[in-house]
């Protein structure tokens, strides 16, 4: 690949626990949207 | 209390369900590009390969300050006008804010180790950020512990705006404190020198992309507010039937 | 105005009150330090201007939460928020008052923890100036967050998570002072700073404090 020299696990780190945050609340946030749409449709239906 | 009946929530929810695909196809674009083209820039002559953080790092700085600014705005006008979205739009925010500040302190301390020597230093604007990310924590913590919510909105609102106001005073106080102890110490982080244009553009694209991801994801938060809150209303209205 | 602090200074000292619990916490915080860093003298003097700043900010955090508890629970809340009184202005007579029960004792006496600490000769009147001038913006910020989090339960731990982020002012400042007192050399800009932050804040920390008290009590 492209050469990362002597830093490349300070630049992997970096790049690794960034993309892990994002990641995560990207999808807790899409998570917790699905359930509450759907805990929204079936009070929705049943009422 | 049914907010639904507003017309601000439906008005909100339909057209941010039109404009959130667009959102989230150029947040995704946008900030893969933007790390791709980061990471394949070639090494910077004094950092070495660790230049490439600054692609994470500076974005997220960016958005963590943003993001309380916009919270800021948010709750001035909950405060003044009481629209709910306004409300919600800001505690939808302040999870997505407090990640920023986390990714802002994490890439900087991680830069830090090889340039510095050490995981961490009292840096002016480190510590800047982690008096901010406290900030946050503090909000989301309040936001979870009252239970009345338009009270909650109310509380949230009057610490944000006191909270802008020390974190402003305690920027100031934090550059005053690092300086008074080490005199000429020069622990500035690469942004303060001019950016060539090889590193500049990827990190713009960087910069858009993840503002655009902030969008998306508000966004979609504000809309899970909206939902539930609809839901405790309709569930606080069959109770008292 | 004088009723209301004399009622809430006689609440304070009488037994039960918690007066005099904020001193014997400063104590115990100036006595784990050395336990926790070394009894080295040379470390210890370096250090106490921060740990005496620190151990009576976190004196000062105690007892908070009964600045607006007492009287939200028993209702005379209520009855403060109605009164001719305006709100804000209970809200500085309880500051007032938290502050002549904590704050002034706390800086009164700090020269006594200083000796434990190995603090430098010069530092010891800066060492009172600041505290004195500072813990008064302890008191208001900490009623400011005792407004907000009143009626919650377990809201102390939360009131600690608002309020210490807003003392990292005052806390830079008035160290800053001391440490510069003691190393002889003039301490005029942190405590002209540390002036500045309390007196903005005895200015509008009341509205903000009253605002949140009157989303509590709806």
């Amino acid at each position: 690949m492209i050469e990362l020299g002597k830093y490349a696990g300070t630049v992997l780190a970096a790049y690794g626990a960034s993309l892990l945050l994002l990641v995560g609340i990207t999808v807790q946030t899409l998570l917790a949207n699905a359930r509450a749409r759907r805990e929204l449709q079936e009070h929705e239906r049943r009422g | 209390m049914s907010i639904w009946e507003y017309a601000n929530p439906v008005k909100f929810m339909r057209s941010s369900g039109a404009v959130l695909p667009w959102v989230a196809a150029g947040a995704g674009l946008c900030t893969v590009a933007g790390l791709v083209w980061g990471f394949l820039t070639p090494e910077d002559y004094k950092q070495g390969s660790t230049v490439k953080i600054i692609f994470l790092h500076v974005p997220a700085a960016l958005m963590a300050i943003n993001i309380w600014l916009m919270m800021l705005v948010t709750s001035l006008v909950w405060l003044i006008r009481r629209h709910h979205v306004s409300a919600l739009a800001a505690k939808a925010a302040a999870p997505i804010g407090a990640v920023m500040t986390l990714i802002a302190l994490i890439t900087g301390a991680i830069w830090g180790q090889p340039m510095w020597g050490t995981w961490w230093e009292w840096d002016p604007r480190l510590t800047s950020f982690l008096i901010l990310f406290l900030f946050y924590l503090g909000y989301m913590a309040l936001w979870e512990a009252v239970e009345n919510p338009d009270s909650a909105a109310d509380l949230t609102g009057v610490l944000c705006l006191v909270g802008s106001v020390f974190a402003l005073l305690s920027r100031y106080a934090v550059n005053f404190w690092n300086q008074g102890l080490h005199q000429g110490a020069s622990l500035s982080m690469a942004p303060g020198e001019r950016m060539s244009a090889i590193y500049r553009y990827p990190l713009y694209l960087s910069m858009l992309g993840f503002f655009l991801l902030f969008l998306a994801l508000v966004l979609v938060r504000t809309r899970t507010e909206i939902r539930r809150r609809r839901l405790a209303a309709l569930l606080a209205r069959e109770n008292r039937a | 105005m004088k009723a209301l602090l004399i009622r809430d200074l006689r609440l304070a000292t009488r037994s039960g009150g918690g007066f005099g619990l904020a001193l014997a916490f400063f104590l115990i915080v100036c006595t784990l330090v050395p336990f926790g860093v070394g009894p080295e003298g040379g470390t210890l003097s370096r250090i106490a201007p921060g740990i005496l700043w620190v151990g009576a900010l976190l004196s000062c955090l105690l007892s908070l939460d009964r600045i607006f508890a007492l009287d939200f629970d028993d209702g005379s809340l209520d009855l403060l928020a109605t009164a001719p009184l305006p709100l804000e202005g209970t809200v500085a007579i309880k500051a007032l008052a938290h502050w002549l029960v904590t704050g002034l004792p706390l800086a009164l006496s700090a020269p006594v923890f200083g000796l434990l600490l190995h603090l430098p000769g010069p530092a010891y009147p800066w060492l009172v100036a600041s505290l004195v001038l500072g813990t008064p913006a302890l008191s208001m910020l900490g009623a400011f967050g005792a407004a907000v989090t009143v009626g919650l339960r377990r809201g102390g731990l939360l009131l600690s998570l608002l309020v210490l982020p807003l003392y990292v002012p005052t806390l830079i400042f008035g160290a800053e002072a001391v440490r510069r007192g003691a190393a002889g050399a003039d301490p005029g800009t942190p405590l002209v700073f540390l002036a500045a932050i309390t007196a903005a804040t005895l200015a509008l920390a009341p509205f903000a404090a009253a605002a949140a008290l009157r989303v509590n009590l709806r």
